[in-house]
Order: structure tokens, then sequence, then C-alpha cells
């Protein structure tokens, strides 16, 4: 799994209620053979939502004590949108050095990688995997994997809206007239270059576009993109 | 020099802050007839400008500013989506792999250089953060200087016609651009290298105190 994300965005496709995700987050956690992994999503009403693997009891410690407050992860990751490692936060207050050893005596790792993003109308959600290793291992495993896991948090956030929203149809509904027409030339079985010709526009464009389509659509290639358009009824040929 | 700076973090380079603010005022109001807020002290900013983006900003060696543009994720609000997407025929071009460039403006005689200099920030940012594309809107005459700079952007749709067109593009953030934008901008790629690393080392150092 460590090399392919494609299981993963298959079951999550599946996923429609919250539970469904909480449950996802755990099989993610595994397959990224990681010790946690966190979701957290605050929406633009204010109403935040969960999805992770720490312990009960540190979580209601945590909210109990409001450690967001401290959190140098969550003070860090609100003013920034690209990812940030554990390391390179300011741990060294009084306030903070005090969580991180309370986090570590509840199971939290010393280690994390933590994935801001930015949703529409103001939601905010962080993706975080945490760790218990050395910072040399920790290094190795987060310069391989970044990329996936970057995309892994864009998948579980764009399901966690889906779901937020009661309904994936405004996903499937939001691929533009372009972004269909280019999934229908590739289900009829013509090649990117043929498909980009007959639109006219450039391979390079067509690429985005079936970017673009894969992204909402949930799917782990064009392949699997043009099936579910094709099986979600987002297409007809 | 090149800065990379987030919104939030402007105020450490309050002359450079200002003067940028000044400059798009100068460019977009003054130069280009934009319906643009100018606030009483002479500063242009907008709504994203709120969204904390991240400036790569081009720093004069008095610490003003020489030119600069702003950087959001396409997850989150953007321009394009929120008033252009008739540029790229409705598609939203929304990807944890794309942001979006807007408001690139250069100070009142700035030198031929600076918008090189800008360009080759842009590519130096999209390539350490693993990005495969930027998305902008822009009108006529930029065609023809992100032409001349070496990075056309491939265009997505036009509307309008000669000077009045805009359109919508993607730049692709490839390696093999950068040795020309270096060349134009006149900065080796160890001093382009050392502007970026110092940033993202100062925003980590900043990020973390709460």
């Amino acid at each position: 799994m460590l090399g392919n994300l494609s299981p993963f965005i298959d079951r999550l496709s599946r996923a429609t209620t919250l539970e469904d995700l909480s449950s996802e987050v755990r099989w993610l956690r595994d397959a990224l053979e990681v010790e946690h992994l966190i979701y957290h999503s605050v929406n633009s009403t204010g109403e935040e939502y969960a999805a992770l693997t720490y312990s009960d009891a540190w979580v209601q410690r945590y909210l109990d004590n409001n450690y967001a407050r401290i959190d140098p992860v969550v003070q860090g990751c609100f003013r920034r949108f690209d990812p940030v490692d554990w390391s390179e936060l300011d741990w060294s207050g009084k306030p903070q050095r005090a969580f991180l050893e309370e986090a570590q005596g509840a199971g939290v790792g010393g280690q994390g990688l933590s994935v801001p993003i930015r949703g529409p109308r103001g939601q905010f959600a962080l993706f975080t995997v945490n760790h218990g290793c050395s910072d040399k291992d920790w290094a190795g495993y987060t310069k391989e994997h970044l990329p996936k896991l970057i995309l892994a948090a864009h998948f579980v956030n764009q399901k966690a809206l889906e779901i937020e929203r009661g309904t994936d149809e405004a996903a499937l509904a939001s691929l533009s007239p372009r972004e269909s027409d280019t999934l229908k030339m590739l289900a009829q079985g013509y090649s990117r270059a043929q498909a980009a010709d007959n639109l006219s526009i450039s391979e390079h464009t067509l690429r985005v576009y079936i970017e673009g389509a894969r992204l909402k659509l949930g799917a782990s290639n064009t392949t699997h993109a043009v099936a579910r358009a094709l099986a979600s009824g987002v297409i007809i040929i | 020099m090149l800065r990379y700076i987030y919104g939030r973090d402007l105020g450490r380079y309050p002359r450079l802050r200002e003067s940028m603010f000044k400059d798009r005022a100068a460019q977009f109001r003054d130069r280009l007839g934009w319906e643009v807020t100018v606030d009483a002290s002479g500063a242009e900013r907008d709504a994203y400008d709120a969204l904390n983006p991240i400036y790569v900003i081009w720093e004069e060696a008095d610490g003003g500013h020489g030119g600069s543009m702003r950087f959001l994720p396409t997850t989150g609000p953007t321009m394009v989506a929120d008033h252009f997407l008739s540029l790229t025929n409705g598609v939203d071009f929304a990807s944890p792999y794309i942001w979006e460039t807007t408001r690139f403006c250069l100070a009142p005689g700035a030198a031929r250089r600076v918008s090189a200099a800008l360009m080759l920030g842009g590519l130096e940012l999209g390539l350490h953060h693993d990005l495969s594309h930027a998305i902008g809107v822009f009108d006529a005459r930029m065609v023809r200087v992100y032409r001349i700079l070496g990075w056309p952007p491939a265009i997505l749709g036009t509307v309008g016609q000669g000077a009045e067109a805009i359109s919508a593009g993607l730049w692709a953030f490839e390696e093999e651009l950068r040795p020309a934008l270096l060349s134009r901008a006149q900065v080796s790629a160890q001093t382009s290298r050392a502007w970026l690393l110092r940033a993202v080392a100062e925003r980590e150092m900043v990020a973390g105190t709460a």
C-alpha cells in the first residue's frame, strides 16, 4: 500500500458517514505504517469535526485544557498552507515543552508531519501523520511519501466536505463541460493526443482537465475516473 | 533579492509592505485603470490579501519594493474560481498541486530583470512545494511579456479582443525552465536557492511562535 493510494481511494469512495470516515482514517493509519493519523476540520460556520487515532483519554484531556491554544502544530498551521514537519516548529516555550511531554506520555509519537488544507468558503483542515522513530528514519519517510500524504489529505478532506453536504451530487455535478468532454473521449477509446485534437486543446491542458476530473471524482487514476463517471451517470456515451 | 513571505509575516518588513501596496495602486489603478480599492494611505488591497497568501517580492537594495506577485492554494477561494470561470470553460481548477498567482506587479522604473526575477521566484516556489502548475488571469499585454521572459502559460480561454482581451492560463513547473530565467534575472543558481531556503527557514521559525 505504501507505494500506491488506490486501495485507500477505492475504500474512501464508498464511505457515506462520518463513522465510515473514522474507520477509513484508522485503515489509512495502518496502511501508511504510522502510529497515528489525525484529520481535523473547522468549517465556515466554526463547526468542528475530527477523525483520529489518538486515545479517547488524550483527546478529552486536550479538549478540556483547550490545548489548541498552545499547540505549536495548530498555531503554526493556521499561519500557512504548505506542509510542515513538527521538528521545524517552535517547541521551546515552557507551556509547549510541558504539553509535548504530556502528549508523549499519552502515546503521541515524537515525529509528525502536518498538511494544512484550505477548503471552500473559509473551511480549514489539518491532516497529520504522527510516529515514534529516529529523526533520520522520519526524514526518509516524509521525503519519500510527502506527495502521497498531500493527496491523501486532499481526498480525506473532499470526503468530509461531501459528507457534510449530505450528498456527493455537488462534487459530481461540478465536473465542467470540458472535463466531462475529456472523460467522454477517453471512455470512447480515443488516445490523449486524439482527444486533445478533437477538443482543440493541447495535450498538456487535457492532462490538467483529466487531473481535475480525477480529483473531483475521488478516483485513483484516469481509468478509475472514467469508470466512476460512467457508473454514476455523470457522463453518458 | 527575492523574498517569499506569508501575508501575516509582512509586518516584519514594514518598508517592503508599504511600498508594495503603494506600487500596486500605481500599477493597477493609475496605469491600468482597474477598479481596485485603494485606502487613505494609498495602499491597494483586496479580499485575497486577507487570506494570508505567499508573496514573492523583489526587494531593492534600499529595502523597497521592486516587484511582486502573490500565491494562494486553489483548494480555497481564488480569483479565477470566484470571478473568471468563464475564462476556463467553467473548470474549477481546485487541486493540491495547483496554486493561483495574481497581482503580478512592477514598481515604477523597475529594472528590466525584475520581471524575470519574479518569474524565477514563482518557479522556485512551485518546485520547492512539488506543485504541478500555477494558474492565473492576465491581459493581452502580459501574454507577450511572459513569452519574452521564456515561460509562457498554456492559455485555457480568452474573452475580449485585442488589447482588451483577458485570458486564463496554466504555467507548468519544470526544472528545465530555471537556467533561462536565472540568466534573464542575472542571478546565480546558488543565490536563488539560498534566497528560497532562507525564506523557508525563517517561515518555520515564525510559524511556531504562538
